[in-house]
């Protein structure tokens, strides 16, 4: 086991630094440097000349005139060392300000999100298995297509319509407009709780409708095993032998993927929050790429890119904690 | 194997001229039978054949321009043609006139219809001249007004017919689809099929490549590829780069499913009687590996299409991708960003439901496809 832990950590540090190395080449790629967007920011509209000498100045203080993996390097050091994101120049402020309790956020969206998929999924994974070919077992079927056809943030965009045209209220936003700015207390904090709940049935779309279809599927496998028709001829009462054998199998494969969906959540999330207004990490790496803010975006990218990497980790580990077979193929 | 078989069973006539044709038949005419008997991927087919058509031939199929602005149409709603109103019933298609009103609460103006007015529908009019396949100059479009404008799916705010922009929109939507699944396969082919033949090493390095570029969530990498665009790019421009930018991102999974196709069919008797007779690798790979997999190939492309047209349509969405006057269907729905808009002028969201039914499409032609070209998939 401690084998195993050692290797899967050793794996989670190399991926982050080939990720790392990505994204800085992708703060890179926009056209200009740091340093005019820089200057543009500070001295637009205040009738300033600037020089070729002023921006040779502001390159070297930000150490922009060194090369590239040597950038890349202090860049890396100043996060992992000191867990120094760097500068982000359209708040005239450090990154670390910026994204702070967004990161919060972002997690509790990620959490939420999670719970909904999973206590949907599975139970009515397996039961559509159970009554297969049944009414409900196509109505699933169907609902698995749209939710996979049917965007996110265009079913955000719907349930928006409707809950303003039909109930008259918003369901957009993470806070009441009384908590926006209020200090964190409780009941701010259920506050936020019940404004989870929109986001993350929205958020939780397609990755329930996909997890339907694999719990669906690995449960169907297990039905059929021998272990199921010899707990039924022992004469196991039907509820029983479903949670005893193959109900307990048919979570492996969910328990294999989370990352896989917290990279789905992820992915959709820019796009949602900023159709519902959600102030987390997602909507904000959107305004920093529409900016050219790319430290933030950097942080951010490698921030979402480190958590879904940490899910896998700890899914490799529940893996092998609840799957002995697994054990046997990692060593 | 299963023709020894045949041999010694006593069959009619009849059924062994058809278990000869089944047994002759190649591996397309197989899938292709197979593919005929599911009608759901049949009808995913047909919508999507319609939907290109249609959508190559635009500028006939349009009443207007995609950046026409009709004067003193400002957010008509769809104007749904009819053959009745009070004064009786026709057999020509009419549609009822458009009035400007000014709005006594909001003061607004507004466009209303005005059921009393009848605009009658005529086919093959001619109107703006417009180039067929970019290269047929024709000015007859396939149904228009005499008199007034027609708007099938109502205007949008600045007057714009969203029926003719709908039908420009699938034509880009679709071909970036197309051309970002070509540039993907390609890729894919090339590094999958490196990797899935040469095995070892090289396989570990490349796996491990693919892990890293799939391990990073999609759209916030498009959209850092997309924000690098400089702003001065022209639309053609942002088209092509956009194109690659799906196929970037699109071919670590079809890579990975190629190398493990690969790898399997690696081993098999007659790869390594093709060795031992002396055939180089490029021989090997596109002589007796490539053909033994074209239909999964085939399969997974139309699987990875909906991906791509989906993520163009988000980037578009959110600003990032295609730019006006470019139109694709992510670029109509930006009007639709907010429920404000959608409020204002529902039909704003139509083009929604394109996205949506050519997904579906995609899908289940591609679910229908992948059964079909199950080859253990023999007993129906």
């Amino acid at each position: 086991m401690i084998k195993f832990l050692v290797q899967r950590t050793l794996g989670m540090i190399v991926t982050m630094f080939f990720v790392s190395i990505m994204v800085f080449i992708i703060m890179e790629l926009p056209p200009g440097d740091y340093a005019e967007r820089w200057a543009f920011r500070k001295f637009s509209g205040t009738g300033a000349q600037i020089t070729q000498a002023d921006l040779d100045n502001i390159r070297a203080n930000f150490g922009l005139d060194r090369p590239a993996p040597e950038r890349y390097f202090k860049w890396i050091s100043n996060i992992v060392l000191h867990g120094d994101f760097g500068e982000a120049f359209a708040f005239q402020t450090s990154v670390n300000n910026v994204i702070g309790q967004k990161i919060w956020l972002t997690l509790a969206i990620l959490f939420s999100t999670l719970i909904v998929t999973y206590i949907i999924s599975i139970p009515v994974g397996m039961y559509a298995a159970v009554r297969r070919n049944s009414l409900e077992d196509y109505a699933l079927t169907v609902f698995s297509y749209l939710g996979f056809a049917l965007p996110n943030f265009l079913l955000a965009l719907i349930l928006l319509y409707i809950s303003i045209t039909y109930f008259d209220t918003s369901v957009g936003g993470l806070f009441s407009p009384d908590y926006a700015d209020a200090p964190w207390s409780m009941d701010k904090a259920l506050d936020l709780l019940s404004h989870l709940v929109v986001p993350a049935i929205i958020l939780a779309w397609s990755a329930t409708a996909f997890q339907l279809q694999t719990v669906r599927a690995t449960m169907l496998d297990e039905l059929n095993t021998l272990s199921v028709t010899a707990a039924r001829a022992r004469g196991v009462p039907e509820w029983k032998l479903l949670l005893k054998y193959p109900a307990r199998l048919a979570i492996n494969p969910v328990v294999s993927t989370i990352g896989f969906d917290a990279n789905r959540i992820f992915s959709e999330l820019p796009i949602v929050a900023l159709v519902l207004g959600l102030p987390e990490l997602g909507q904000l790496l959107l305004k920093s790429y529409l900016d050219l803010d790319m430290f933030v975006a950097g942080a951010i990218l490698l921030i979402l890119t480190f958590m879904i990497v940490f899910m896998n980790f700890l899914s490799d580990i529940f893996l092998a904690i609840l799957d002995p077979r697994v054990k046997l193929i990692e060593g | 194997m299963t023709t020894t078989d045949l041999s010694h069973t006593p069959l009619s006539q009849e059924e062994s001229e058809e278990a000869q044709r089944y047994f002759s038949a190649s591996q397309f005419q197989l899938i292709w039978w197979r593919f005929r008997k599911r009608r759901l991927a049949q009808t995913g087919a047909l919508i999507l054949l319609v939907l290109a058509f249609v959508g190559l031939f635009a500028e006939f199929f349009n009443p207007y321009g995609g950046t026409t602005r009709i004067s003193d149409a400002i957010l008509v709603s769809p104007q749904i043609p009819r053959f009745c109103n009070d004064a009786g019933c026709t057999l020509r298609p009419f549609v009822p006139g458009v009035v400007s009103k000014r709005n006594e609460e909001t003061l607004r103006m507004e466009t209303v219809m005005d059921p009393s007015v009848r605009r009658d529908i005529y086919f093959f009019v001619k109107g703006e001249p417009y180039k067929l396949l970019g290269f047929i100059e024709m000015d007859t479009h396939l149904f228009g007004l005499k008199e007034g404008a027609i708007n099938l799916f109502g205007t949008d705010s600045m007057g714009r017919d969203l029926f003719s922009r709908l039908l420009l929109a699938t034509r880009t939507s679709l071909s970036i689809g197309i051309v970002g699944v070509i540039i993907a396969f390609v890729l894919a082919l090339i590094i999958g099929g490196i990797a899935g033949y040469f095995g070892g090493w090289t396989d570990y390095a490349i796996q491990r490549l693919t892990e890293i570029v799939r391990v990073v969530p999609v759209i916030p990498l498009y959209m850092g590829l997309a924000a690098a665009f400089p702003k001065e790019w022209s639309s053609t421009q942002v088209y092509f780069a956009m194109t690659l930018i799906l196929a970037l991102v699109g071919w670590p999974t079809l890579a990975r499913r190629i190398r493990g196709k690969l790898l399997s069919l690696r081993g098999e008797d007659y790869v390594i009687a093709a060795r031992l007779s002396g055939a180089g690798s490029s021989r090997i790979i596109g002589r007796h590996l490539l053909p033994a997999f074209m239909s999964y190939i085939i399969v997974d492309l139309v699987i990875s299409f909906p991906y791509m047209l989906l993520s163009e349509t988000a980037l578009s969405f959110i600003g990032l991708g295609l730019r006006p006057p470019t139109v694709s269907w992510g670029v109509l729905l930006q009007d639709a960003q907010t429920v404000r808009a959608i409020e204002q002028a529902p039909w704003l969201f139509i083009p929604a439901l394109f996205v949506v039914v050519a997904v579906l499409s995609f899908t289940v032609l591609g679910d229908g496809l992948r059964d079909a070209a199950d080859p253990y998939q023999v007993s129906d």
